[in-house]
């Protein structure tokens, strides 16, 4: 059985081009807000959902991605809450979701519990920024074993040997970061991220996406012969703050880009 | 298996892939240096000639009289350059960093002290250094911000979250990961993922290494207690660890309980449970949702919801032990001090001198090794608000 995830990026590639991955931090605004908002990122054309479980330190976050984690957990988020939009999200769409959060929430839960809870609820993919290959297998394992996909994350500082370990113990696809620093940054001028992006794709068998400091469709379109996928993050938490219209607007510009 | 840098299942490297690799280059790093003879002279001729090292141990008679009891010995870390021992570390850290190329230095701080001590050893070896420090903590710390900055670094104010303490070591981690190239983040404690809590002991070691000495030198014979003030906890760790292997000596480590255990408080090791926080599994304070909570304490450098790895080990083996003081208890014991033996602590360090009165209650009368881990100096903005306020 193809996973949804294999199958977004497949359906993209058949129609020649990258997937849009669109990030948004659960619970941003509350509940009701959020789901508007994934409802309408999703109809808008975007290919994945990636969402941002609410953490205290989020210390891979810049500024637009903290300030969205600040406003969903003061609307109450928690990990089954967010588990809970889920499920909603999923009533609704078939579109990919990808959890993207820090290891303490899920530890705290119980590791097999919360991996479980988030396979019923809809979720497709689970990826934890610090967790280090290293130590990946603490939620790799159960999120395998409830049918996950456990996404690997490939930094621009990843050596050759470490590259090659986060590819060989992913599923679903790489994540390539694409800029030194945290979200919400601009891409650096140069070969450097193409370059960077030619040797995952080399390297893994699996789609490859590039992320951090893309917010335009011009960015979008500067590497979307460079990546199966394409993650824009701090760009559309800061749209949907006017609305899902001006969200789905921005979606809407980024998939024509991807082409 | 535990991954490296384990302390039992504590410690290990959780911490996003950007870093890793300099993590693990910091961690070859430091190998190389620690087994390297040049690099111990090049600290130790620091320490003996810049900071003032072996920092005296005191006799405390009359606060030993005060406190009910035996007698009391103090560590004076308050003594050396720049007031505490933070420069212990600095100083190893900031020579590491020369030798592995990098040519900044950044630093989280809460009380300052941290702060100024990387600050005035980036001063002396010539390296430009941003010191990020909670909103709060610059407010309640004013002293040292200046202090950091008439030594040439860029104090960064944090104004997110609790706006301390935690909040620094965020925002360092975040410039560590936009600049890990040519940057060294400089962690003051004995926590972060691994090789600092390790290279942190290693380089406060010097404190209990000293006071051994000292002890069978002036007592004749070995502390039968050894009390230290634990936020992060590299005073502790630094004073404890030449004692671990004497059975006879008794571990006891004082944190901050702030308005008391059922209100505010930064007391980790009596209300914390297992996390992965801040690039360490260790203990910390956190609601069910696995969130941080916010730490409170009168002391700056005691603020912090998590601890250093090793502690929760000593804890969990039993070769430590954990008490605490409220905030109050902690100026009353800052005053003893003062009074009793003409020596201001720093308000995180007023922690131990007040937990005197319980160590004594328990052990009888014995020799109390006690670490004046800095002086008060800092703190008198705070201390003359709480005059004001009548306490």
């Amino acid at each position: 059985m193809t996973s949804r995830i294999a199958a977004a990026f497949e359906g993209a590639r058949r129609e020649g081009r990258a997937a849009l991955i669109a990030y948004l931090t659960a619970y941003d605004g509350g509940p009701a807000a959020s789901l508007a908002c994934l409802r309408a990122a999703a109809t808008a054309g975007a290919d994945i959902i990636e969402l941002g479980v609410p953490f205290s330190d989020p210390t891979a976050d810049g500024p637009a991605i903290q300030a969205a984690m600040v406003r969903a957990r003061a609307a109450g988020a928690t990990l089954p809450r967010v588990l809970q939009l889920c499920e909603e999200l999923r009533r609704t769409s078939d579109i990919p979701i990808v959890l993207f959060g820090y290891a303490n929430p899920i530890v705290r839960r119980g590791v097999d519990v919360a991996m479980r809870a988030a396979a019923a609820a809809g979720v497709d993919g689970v990826l934890v920024v610090d967790l280090p290959v290293e130590s990946a297998d603490l939620v790799r394992g159960p999120a395998r074993a409830a049918g996950l996909d456990w996404i690997g994350l490939v930094a621009p500082t990843s050596t050759a040997a470490r590259s090659a370990a986060i590819v060989a113990g992913a599923s679903g696809f790489v994540y390539a970061i694409t800029q030194r620093g945290v979200t919400g940054g601009t891409l650096g001028a140069g070969d450097d991220v193409a370059d960077h992006l030619a040797a995952i794709r080399r390297r893994s068998a699996l789609p490859v996406a590039a992320g951090f400091g893309i917010r335009t469709p011009q960015d979008v379109r500067r590497l979307v012969s460079h990546a199966d996928g394409i993650v824009v993050g701090s760009a559309l938490v800061e749209a949907s703050q006017a609305g899902p219209g001006a969200l789905a607007a921005l979606v809407m510009a980024l998939r024509a880009a991807t082409f | 298996m535990n991954p490296p840098g384990s302390f039992g299942r504590f410690g290990g490297r959780f911490v996003a892939e950007t870093l890793m690799p300099a993590v693990e280059q910091l961690s070859a790093a430091w190998a190389d240096a620690w087994a390297d003879v040049g690099y111990h002279a090049a600290v130790d001729e620091l320490l003996t000639h810049w900071v003032g090292r072996p920092s005296p141990l005191s006799a405390a008679p009359r606060l030993a009289a005060a406190s009910g009891g035996g007698r009391v010995w103090l560590k004076r870390e308050d003594l050396n350059h720049t007031g505490s021992h933070k420069i212990n570390n600095c100083i190893g850290q900031v020579l590491l960093a020369v030798r592995m190329g990098k040519r900044r230095i950044i630093a989280e701080t809460g009380a300052g002290q941290h702060g100024v001590a990387t600050a005035t050893v980036c001063a002396k070896l010539g390296l430009p250094c941003v010191v990020y420090m909670g909103a709060v903590d610059v407010e309640r710390q004013r002293l040292n911000v200046l202090r950091m900055r008439l030594l040439g670094a860029e104090v960064v104010p944090v104004t997110t979250g609790s706006a301390t303490l935690k909040d620094a070591i965020n925002e360092a981690l975040r410039d560590w990961v936009a600049n890990v190239e040519d940057t060294h983040y400089v962690i003051g404690s004995v926590m972060g993922p691994d090789p600092y809590p390790t290279m942190v002991r290693e380089l406060q070691r010097v404190i209990g290494r000293e006071a051994r000495a000292q002890m069978l030198d002036r007592a004749g014979k070995l502390p039968d207690v050894v009390v230290a003030c634990v936020g992060g906890g590299s005073n502790a760790i630094g004073v404890f660890t030449d004692f671990i292997a004497d059975p006879t000596v008794a571990l006891v480590g004082v944190e901050a309980a702030g308005e008391g255990l059922h209100g505010r408080h930064a007391a980790t090791m009596a209300r914390g449970e297992e996390g992965i926080y801040h690039g360490m599994r260790s203990l910390v304070l956190q609601d069910d949702d696995g969130q941080l909570l916010e730490a409170h304490s009168i002391s700056a450098g005691l603020d912090y919801p998590g601890i250093g790895p090793e502690h929760a080990y000593l804890r969990e083996t039993g070769r430590a032990r954990y008490l605490s003081v409220t905030d109050h208890e902690a100026l009353a014991g800052l005053k003893l001090l003062a009074r009793t033996e003409g020596i201001l602590p720093a308000l995180e360090s007023a922690h131990a001198i007040a937990a005197l009165g319980q160590v004594f209650a328990e052990w009888g009368d014995v020799d109390v090794l006690v670490n004046v881990s800095g002086r008060g100096d800092k703190d008198v903005h705070t201390l003359a608000a709480h005059a004001e306020g009548g306490r």
